[in-house]
C-alpha cells in the first residue's frame, strides 16, 4: 500500500513538473531542438533542474541497499551501447522532433492536450504494442558474439 | 522569456523530486515510456498497479494545479499525418532504446550512465536534425 501512495507522489511531481516547466507546449520543444529558428533555452533549465534532486537521490542510493520500503535498488547501469539503444533513441528523436512529444509530457497534457494529442498516443502506444516484434527482429539479425 | 526559465527551472526540480521519490521508495527508475510501455505490453507484471498508480499521479496533478496557474496552450499540430508518424516513431523508438527523456535523459545522465549519454544524444541529435528537415527544408511543420 504504501508503494502506491509513494508511487501516487512520484507520478504527482512528475505531471506537476511538467506541467508547470512548460514542457507540455510542443512549441518550446521544437523551438529547443530548432537551433536555426527562435531558439528557446527553456528545455535545458528543466533538464537542468531536473538532473538536481536526482542526483542527490542517486549519491543516497548508493549508500544503501534497499529503498525506504524495502525494495531492492536498481544494479549498476549497464555500459552496453546495442544498435537498439542507437537506432531506437535516433527514431525516438525524429518523432520528438515531429510533434514536440515524448512520452511524459504526451500523458501530463492528457486532460487538456485535446483530440490531436489523443491521436499521437494512440499512434505511440502502437508503436509500443510493436516494439517487442521489433525488437526479437533486431536480435535474430545478430549473431550472438 | 525569464519567467520561462524561471518556471522551467522549478518545474524541473519536481520532475527530479519525482525521480527521487520514485527511486528513493519504490526502487525503481522513473521512465515515463517504461512505465507506459510495460503496460501495453503487459511486461509490468506484480508493478502494474504501482504504474498504472503513476500515471494517475501523472494526469490528475496538471488537472488539479490549473486552476491556479492557469492553462497551457500546447500548440500542437492539427496535420494527422504529422501526429501519427511522430506517435508511432516515439512509442517505438523509446522501447526499442528502453528509455526516454526521463529514463535515459533525467534518472540516466544524472548517475552518468554511459547509455543514458549515448541515447541522450543521439536523441537530441535526432530531433534537431527532424526539426531542421521537416521545419526549414520540407516545410511540413
Amino acid at each position: 500500500m504504501m508503494r502506491l501512495v509513494s508511487s501516487f507522489i512520484a507520478g504527482g511531481l512528475f505531471g506537476a513538473g511538467l506541467y508547470l516547466s512548460g514542457m507540455t507546449d510542443t512549441a518550446k520543444v521544437q523551438g529547443w531542438l530548432d537551433v536555426f529558428g527562435n531558439w528557446d533555452p527553456t528545455l535545458a533549465f528543466v533538464m537542468g533542474g531536473a538532473m538536481i534532486p536526482m542526483a542527490i537521490a542517486w549519491r543516497v542510493a548508493r549508500g544503501r541497499k534497499s529503498s525506504v520500503l524495502g525494495v531492492p535498488l536498481p544494479p549498476p547501469p549497464s555500459r552496453e551501447i546495442d544498435r537498439k539503444l542507437i537506432l531506437g533513441s535516433g527514431l525516438f528523436g525524429v518523432g520528438w522532433g515531429l510533434a514536440g512529444l515524448c512520452p511524459g509530457p504526451s500523458i501530463a497534457s492528457l486532460s487538456y492536450g485535446g483530440p490531436e494529442l489523443y491521436v499521437f498516443v494512440a499512434a505511440m502506444l502502437t508503436g509500443m504494442v510493436v516494439a517487442p516484434f521489433v525488437r526479437s527482429r533486431l536480435d535474430k539479425a545478430v549473431p550472438a558474439e | 522569456m525569464e519567467q520561462d526559465w524561471i518556471l522551467g527551472l522549478i518545474g524541473g526540480l519536481l520532475i527530479g523530486s519525482g525521480g527521487a521519490v520514485y527511486l528513493l521508495f519504490n526502487g525503481r527508475i522513473m521512465g515515463a515510456s517504461g512505465i507506459v510501455g510495460s503496460l501495453v505490453d503487459r511486461t509490468a507484471g506484480s508493478l502494474t498497479a504501482e504504474r498504472l498508480v503513476f500515471l494517475a499521479g501523472v494526469v490528475l496533478l496538471p488537472v488539479l494545479l490549473m486552476p491556479a496557474f492557469g492553462p497551457v496552450d500546447t500548440h500542437i499540430t492539427d496535420n494527422t499525418a504529422v501526429l501519427v508518424a511522430a506517435g508511432l516513431l516515439v512509442g517505438l523508438g523509446t522501447r526499442l532504446a528502453n528509455g526516454c527523456t526521463s529514463g535515459h535523459g533525467v534518472c540516466g545522465m544524472s548517475r552518468l550512465s554511459l547509455r543514458g549519454i549515448v541515447a541522450t544524444v543521439c536523441y537530441i541529435l535526432a530531433g534537431g536534425v527532424g526539426v531542421v528537415l521537416f521545419r526549414h527544408i520540407l516545410g511540413v511543420i
